[in-house]
Parts: structure tokens; sequence; C-alpha cells
């Protein structure tokens, strides 16, 4: 569990998928990682709520979420903040987490 | 010709005692940009796990999940229900979908498992998930490849949740291998199981891959007695969705 400092000072990645317990791990993977913070939600609007609460510049949406809710939900937040980026997360918390935000974290400055 | 190299010796490492893992594309703690996938191939992880290991229950979703053991056997466990062992000489397929939790351990308590772990970017989401294994027939294999995954549940071997064919050959001293490219659009990815190939000037080298983009046919001439190659006809453009 990330106290209040913790949070403050790492990247906040929200993450959005429709299986509790893939989220999860996705969840945990993102915490351990020395920098970043995940926080997670089940749901589009549980999303939109949580994306407006906290500064979230990296958004991954997962298992479950279908094509025409993931370009929906990304109409949304682009119109909350036009730098936000939203990419699809293959492979549910696997070894591809990582390299997904890697990816881009190579082309984006986050402070 | 436009080809992609990679070279065993300049794929990713991680030794994490119980496991080994040589990687082809990024994977995990190893980042390259440079390497990321060929098309809609992800990952290509060549496995050593150790007696009595395994990686416990995890989830996967949206990837079509291919392994390939190579030595010693696999124990599959998932939430579907299913408990199979699978070894050499076959192939499991795990199109993820909506999500699955798996394990995989080592059947042998004492020797090592060695296999390979082949991720491919699914043509749809959210499906419905699927265990599959099939069992090769050497045989078949012997100076010729032969299917062992395809689009089509009706073709030969087993079938995955994307354009992709792959087939599987070992070869004689200097026998040729002619492969011509199943869909237009597909790349060819190249990976030497075992022995050494020859295409044109390149040599290709036990656990070398080559990527080749523009061409619609291949020759290839296998260089060793026993060279065993691994043929993966994958999309080139994959839908981002």
């Amino acid at each position: 569990m990330l106290n209040n400092t913790d949070m403050a000072t790492r990247l906040h990645i929200l993450a959005v998928g429709r299986e509790p317990a893939i989220l999860e791990v996705v969840k945990r993977l993102i915490n351990a990682h020395e920098g970043w913070a995940a926080t997670t939600a089940l749901t589009d609007a549980g999303a939109l709520d949580a994306f407006q609460r906290e500064h979230c510049p990296i958004v991954l949406v997962g298992a479950g979420v279908t094509e025409k809710e993931e370009n929906a939900l990304r109409g949304q937040l682009l119109a909350i903040d036009p730098h936000v980026t939203v990419i699809r997360h293959y492979g549910g918390g696997s070894g591809l987490l990582e390299n997904e935000i890697y990816e881009i974290l190579k082309t984006e400055q986050y402070g | 010709m436009d080809n992609i190299i990679h070279k065993a010796a300049t794929r990713g490492h991680a030794d994490h005692g119980w496991l080994e893992s040589y990687q082809t594309f990024s994977f995990a703690g190893y980042y390259n940009p440079e390497r990321i996938r060929f098309g809609a191939l992800r990952v290509l992880n060549d496995d050593r796990v150790e007696g009595g290991k395994g990686f416990g229950s995890h989830p996967h979703d949206n990837m079509e999940i291919i392994s390939i053991p190579l030595e010693g056997s696999l124990v599959h466990e998932d939430n579907m229900g299913n408990k199979k062992v699978v070894g050499p000489g076959e192939v499991q397929v795990m199109s993820t979908g909506k999500g699955i939790f798996h394990s995989e351990y080592n059947n042998s308590l004492h020797h090592p498992v060695k296999f390979l772990q082949i991720w491919v970017f699914p043509n749809r989401l959210n499906v419905t998930p699927r265990y599959d294994q099939i069992t090769r027939d050497p045989k078949k294999e012997h100076n010729q490849l032969q299917p062992i995954v395809s689009p089509a549940p009706a073709d030969a071997g087993t079938w995955i949740y994307q354009d992709a064919w792959f087939s599987i050959g070992h070869f004689d001293k200097d026998r040729g291998v002619d492969y011509t490219l199943q869909k237009a659009g597909n790349g060819i990815y190249l990976f030497v199981i075992k022995g050494s190939f020859r295409l044109e000037e390149q040599l290709l080298s036990t656990r070398d891959g080559l990527g080749i983009a523009d061409r619609k046919d291949i020759h290839l001439t296998a260089v060793e007695e026993g060279s065993e190659l691994l043929v993966m006809d994958i999309p080139m453009h994959v839908k981002q969705y």
C-alpha cells in the first residue's frame, strides 16, 4: 500500500478493465515499480471520476473493454485533458506492462 | 531484401535462478525500443525452467499464446478447469481473450524444461478464452515444413485468432526449404530452433531470428544435419484498437 507521500511523487497511471482480479494484478505490478502509482476503475464512469480527481497522464485500457467503449472513453478523457495518453494494455498485467509504459515515456515527458 | 536479423547472442536475457529466459523482443525487464515486435508477433521467449519450479497462477488477456516444448514437459492448469501435460512434439495454444488465469510448472522435479513462448496480438478483442493442445508428427516434419498453427480450425495443427501461420520442420544437411507466404501483407519470421540454415548470403545459427517483410517466397538450405526451423507467417499491420 502506497502512503500519501509516495502517491504525490509518483507518475499516476489509470488502469481500466472489467475483470477485477486482473485489474488487481495490474495495479500491484504498477505500484511495485518505483516512480509509478496505479489507480483502477472497473467502469468507464468510475474511470472518468478517478481521472477528474487525480492527474493521470497515462490511461491503460484492458480486459473486457470493447473497442467502442475504449474509443468513447478516450474521447471523454481527451476532452478533459488533451495531453492524456490512452493505450490498449495487452496481456493482463504480464511481461508487456512495463514495456507499454516505457514506450509512452520514450516520447512523452511527465513532470 | 529488407530483413531484420536478431542474432541469438543479442537477445534480452533474464536469469532468475529457477527461470532463465532469452527474449528476442522486449519483455518484462528487457526493454529495447528497437525490438518491440515484428508485425503481430510480440513475444518470442526461449525459456528454461528448473525442475520442481514454474510460473504460479497469473492472468493474461487479449493475447494469443503459443508454447512449444523443446525438452521436458510442462504441467498446465487454468481457471477453465484444464489440467494438461504438454511435452516435446506437442504445441499448446491459449487464446486469452477476456481473461484467463493459468500456471505452468515443470513436470519434473529434477530435470529442466525448455520451451518457446510465443505471443501474437489477436485480431479481435475479448473473445471467450480457449485452450488447445496438439501432438505433432515428427515423420511429417522431416525434410518439409508442417503447419502447426493457422487461423482456421479446420486446417492442420491448432488455430489462433489471427491471420498467422506457423510451420515447423527438421532437415537433413544440404536439404532445401521452400516457403511461400500465406497472405498478402504478411511477413515471414524465421527462428532456428537447432542447427543452422542459409538464406542467400545470410547464415542463421541456432536461436537466430530473421524477419522478412518484403518477400513472397523464400528458399533456405539446411547447413547442418538435423537442423530445425520454425517459420511464422505474421500480419505486418496490426489494428490498433
